[in-house]
């Protein structure tokens, strides 16, 4: 083919010849050159000023806090802060617990039995979810609520309820104004958004030790807890929805001459609402996963029998409550949800497209559901009118009322009955079914066992024990070299500051040598979920079928708190790291998953089609268009999937995962450790602060 | 030039080509309802026709112009051919190799070497620069970095950019993405190139620049081409034959002249009723049958001549002029015949 000289284009057009100020800036040879230098330092140095520190062995800093805690145990009482402020709160907490509970699930002094008994409060119950959601939520609460009971499990499950739901009301109160003031000022954004990012860059098993140190142990400190931890998203989400009320109908409003006051109570409150119940369903959840974990302060319900069953290595006695935990979250999950659609007037909810908005600084807690599926879905005309419906509301109140009664004067009615010598129900109850589970576990284990000590030892040879010498085993300023110049070269100046920062602390913990170790799991964790979510991701963005069959699954293990994914992984693994990474992995891969799948979707489909007419292979599609093209959603994943994968690695010490994790639990169980177990707490959250501050600036920087 | 492959015989056959969109298209196919007008078999079924029983020829070297509203199943035409969307039923040939017969090698070879497309959002892949897109196909089929990089900087001379191969896509405006559009399918050195409404996303004196640039590349490198568009005065101008499509069916298929000259029905006599008739009509249209008024010494002129082109010849001329076609006589034409094509159009504009 000839090629002629083209005529000069004409184009009176803005854009100039590109120069490629593009610095090429090697990446790659960096990395490599740094891993060099690593190794061959890690050769002639291994095992040389690691900072290795017995377990039982502290340094000064931990001596320390172990004298504040005694402080605050000994004259807190009579400090304004201390005992007057927390104090004041925890015994509000307490009181308002302690009423509950025996309203609904322990004996009212001089009663023997509760106010209301289980009959009353199913019925209450029932009603209650009948008029906020509908009937399929009705028909779940009641079976859950039954199953609690039949299980032999209505006391703690009443009381991890009402921990949840309590804290969700503070979560409410607290959480819906600062939303609604961060909307309508920036300038109170700015100043708690990055308090915010803190917050939920910090894996929950940290706020423990600090909030027992405020709170002391028990209900109150639980619910302390869980209301720190389920307050981000609420805030965030509420503040979303209120700003993506759009822009011309709040300038309609204004034209019309609307205060600031009724352009929020009229118009943004009432646009908003469908977003802030999404709110309220991700804070529930939060919470409820939050309450479980509070075992560890003494917090009472579900959390303490499954940490029992762990800690005793009995995979039934663990996994009973455990299936009540993931029922108790199925039931809220389904029950907010089904709130939020029936407030639905039509639209009302901006569209949000998951990666886009949540590199924008929304992390949500996970990928709503709501930014997945179709908006408008959950709306159906309902059957009766609006005052038919309060009469029939009121009607059924009569039932209600009268079970209630019953349920105060008849003691089958009022304390669930023991069913273990029932006919069908005694199959049901909590010491057989953990028999059952046992005996399952039994026979499972060992026919699968060459499949998964094969996995446990490969993954341990191969990746983690040579990762875990290469991390552990270099000198600590070799180490501290290396993750500045590794944040440098990825994320350039900022995340270098970071990460020297975060060095700083993790080195002054005392704890440099355990930071490594659990920084060595994060990697192997994050890498093995990214693997997975690449594989699964790529598959449901390609094929619409495999989304639709696979979707409902990561929304199912999504609403399970990280805690339960425990029980199964330990029934597997047995005691060790593994167990803890694997448990890690189920719950950092389905959010991971999600974002790489809708990431794939989101690449543009003509450049797909021309990807398609120039020939390409379907591995050539993968590699050359769809996965460059979703890098930055790539990035959101890995940085999702590295803050999930800390917070339940770090959980997984109380399962033989070692390290920071198990520092956390000896600081709960052990007097003396206290300070240590603090400490380990401040170098977790420096590990996760540096890891994700890489993350978001290498996300930042390969933007393109 | 590259028309390489088995000289005589059209570049590209089509024949009872159909698309039925919906899980059982192959079914109806071959059932009664295959004949119902579009909106019924949807309404009956579910299905969708896409195309219709749509045959035609393009020769080596022809532009081609497939025209219609947008629903009209224009763009899946253009796709069935390469099968980007599989037919359900016809045949499609390319130099006598049949594409719908193709294994996947054989299509993803096809795809590779012998034709390439232009779409209408350019479908650049962002996270390259423009010369690494311009040479992805080649990089596809598994071309040395060398041999592609300087193949494309080549086609960045053609199009006439030189100095913006180191932009990235979203850097430059659309005219200059899509001149890209067009470097990239002319990298690959294709026997086909198939344009998808390309120049519909641009405004209109990007768009004229851009017709004249596929002009001029057809001049330089001869190519055969399929091009889909929903611009009539587009088709008029580029077209050498134009295949009008309604509801998935072909309308007409004829040369510009054709199409204005003697619409096949109202719809496109509808559609071509604003059309500067003096531009694209011949003199085959106008001229009347010789009536032994024509004076032997009067100007010649030729029946496939464009009468804009010859109007100035005939009104100066007083009394009718002869029109010839290969040396013979086979019409005359006089003032009034050139002044009614244009006085119409100026009562219609």
């Amino acid at each position: 083919m000839s090629v002629v000289a083209a005529p000069p284009v004409v184009s009176s057009k803005e854009e100039q010849p590109y120069v490629d100020p593009e610095r090429n800036r090697h990446t790659g040879y960096k990395l490599l050159a740094i891993l060099m230098v690593w190794l061959v330092l890690w050769l002639a140095l291994r095992g040389h000023q690691t900072r290795e520190l017995g377990l039982q062995d502290k340094t000064g800093f931990h001596d320390w806090l172990n004298e504040v805690r005694d402080w605050v145990q000994l004259h807190g009482a009579d400090n304004w802060f201390f005992g007057g402020v927390l104090g004041g709160i925890a015994d509000f907490f307490n009181a308002v617990f302690e009423f509950i509970q025996k309203l609904v699930s322990v004996g009212a002094f001089p009663r023997p039995v509760p106010e209301i008994g289980w009959l009353g409060v199913v019925a209450l119950a029932t009603w209650a979810t009948y008029a906020a959601a509908g009937l399929r939520a009705t028909l779940l609460v009641v079976f859950s609520l039954l199953a609690f009971g039949v299980t032999g499990l209505w006391s703690p499950s009443m009381d991890t309820l009402i921990i949840t739901l309590f804290s969700v009301l503070l979560c409410i109160i607290v959480g819906l104004p600062v939303g609604v003031l961060m909307a309508r000022r920036d300038r109170v954004s700015a100043a708690i958004t990055p308090l915010l990012d803190a917050m939920q860059t910090m894996p929950s098993f940290v706020y423990l030790l600090p909030m027992a140190l405020f709170f002391g142990i028990g209900a109150a400190c639980a619910v302390a807890i869980t209301v720190v931890y389920a307050l981000p998203p609420l805030i965030r989400i509420t503040e979303h929805g209120i700003r993506s009320v759009p822009e011309t109908t709040v300038e309609a409003a204004r034209s019309m001459g609307m205060t600031q006051r009724q352009l929020l109570w009229q118009v943004q409150l009432p646009m908003a609402r469908r977003t802030i119940v999404v709110g309220i369903n991700q804070s529930t959840m939060a919470a409820l996963s939050m309450a479980v974990i509070a075992a560890f302060v003494a917090g009472p319900g579900l959390g303490p029998l499954v940490n029992s069953g762990l800690q005793n290595q009995n995979v039934g006695v663990a996994a009973v409550p455990g299936l009540a935990i993931v029922l108790m979250a199925i039931m809220l999950d389904r029950t907010t949800t089904a709130a939020s659609e029936r407030t639905s007037k039509g639209g009302g909810i901006a569209s949000v497209s998951g990666p886009g908005v949540m590199l924008a600084g929304v992390v949500l807690e996970r990928l709503p559901r709501w930014a997945t599926e179709d908006a408008g879905k959950g709306e159906k005309r309902p059957r009766l009118t609006a005052a038919g419906r309060s009469s029939l509301l009121a009607v059924l109140l009569i039932p209600v009322l009268v079970a209630v009664w019953l349920s105060r004067y008849t003691l089958s009615l009022a304390e669930f009955p023991d069913v273990s010598n029932t006919p069908v129900l005694k199959y049901l109850d909590g010491a057989s079914l953990a028999q059952d589970i046992n005996d399952f576990t039994d026979w499972l284990v060992p026919a699968v066992d060459t499949f998964t000590l094969a996995l446990k030892d490969d993954v341990s040879n191969w990746l983690l024990n040579p990762l875990q010498s290469l991390l552990a085993d270099s000198p600590w300023w070799v180490m501290a070299g290396v993750l500045i110049a590794f944040a440098w070269t990825v994320g350039g100046w900022r995340p270098a500051v970071v990460t020297v920062l975060c060095e700083a602390v993790i080195f002054g913990t005392g704890l440099w040598n355990d930071s490594m170790v659990t920084l060595t799991m994060t990697i192997v964790a994050t890498l093995l979920t990214m693997l997975v979510a690449l594989v699964i991701g790529v598959a449901m963005g390609r094929n619409r079928r495999v989304d639709v069959i696979t979707r409902p699954f990561l929304d199912a293990f999504q609403t399970i708190p990280p805690f339960v994914y425990l029980v199964p992984a330990l029934a597997l693994f047995g005691v060790g790291r593994f167990t803890a990474i694997v448990a890690a992995i189920a719950y950092a891969a389905p959010i991971a998953t999600k974002l790489v799948a809708d990431g794939i979707r989101g690449v543009s489909p003509t450049t797909v089609e021309a990807a398609r007419a120039s020939g390409s292979t379907a591995w050539q599609m993968i590699t050359k268009v769809q996965l460059p093209m979703a890098r930055q959603a790539l990035v959101l994943a890995t940085n999702q999937g590295l803050l999930y994968v800390l917070s339940m690695v770090v959980i997984g010490g109380t399962v033989g995962g070692g390290s920071l994790g198990y520092i956390v639990y000896s600081g709960f169980t052990q007097d003396p450790l206290f300070g240590k177990g603090l400490a380990a707490g401040i170098a977790i959250t420096a590990i996760g602060i540096m890891l994700d501050r890489i993350a978001r600036s290498a996300a930042a920087r390969h933007g393109r | 030039m590259t028309q390489t492959q088995n000289g005589s015989g059209p570049a590209l056959h089509v024949e009872g080509l159909w698309k039925i969109f919906g899980p059982n298209g192959d079914k109806i196919i071959k059932s009664a309802d295959a004949q119902l007008p579009r909106k019924e078999l949807q309404e009956k079924t579910g299905h969708v026709v896409g195309i219709r029983d749509v045959s035609f020829d393009v020769a080596p070297g022809e532009v081609f112009v497939v025209m219609g509203l947008s629903g009209s199943g224009k763009s899946t035409l253009v796709r069935l051919l390469t099968r980007l969307i599989e037919p359900t039923a016809g045949k499609v040939e390319l130099y006598g190799e049949d594409i719908t017969a193709m294994n996947d090698k054989a299509l993803l070879e096809t795809r590779r070497t012998k034709v390439s497309m232009v779409f209408q959002h350019f479908g650049l892949l962002p996270h390259r620069k423009v010369i690494d897109n311009i040479a992805f196909g080649l990089e596809v089929r598994g071309e040395g970095r060398g041999a592609r990089r300087n193949r494309a900087q080549e086609m960045v001379d053609l199009v006439g950019l030189s100095g913006y191969e180191n932009n990235y896509p979203d850097q430059l405006s659309g005219g200059k993405q899509q001149r890209f559009g067009l470097a990239r399918a002319l990298a690959a050195d294709p026997e086909v190139l198939m344009f998808d409404e390309p120049f519909s996303a641009l405004d209109p004196l990007i768009r004229r620049d851009m017709q004249n640039e596929v002009i001029r590349l057809h001049k330089e490198v001869g190519k055969t081409m399929v091009f889909i568009t929903h611009d009539l005065s587009e088709a008029l101008k580029l077209g050498d034959r134009i295949l009008i499509m309604r509801d998935g069916e072909i309308v007409q298929i004829g040369a510009p002249d054709e199409v204005v000259g003697a619409p096949a029905d109202d719809y496109v006599r509808d559609f071509t009723s604003e059309v500067p008739k003096s531009h694209v009509l011949t003199l085959k249209w106008v001229m009347r049958d010789p009536d032994g008024t024509e004076a032997t010494d009067a100007p010649v002129l030729q029946a496939d001549q464009i009468v804009r082109d010859a109007a100035r010849v005939v009104l100066d001329y007083d009394g009718p002029c002869r029109v010839e076609r290969g040396g013979d006589l086979v019409g005359i034409v006089d003032d009034e015949d050139i002044l009614r094509v244009v006085v119409a159009e100026e009562a219609s504009a």
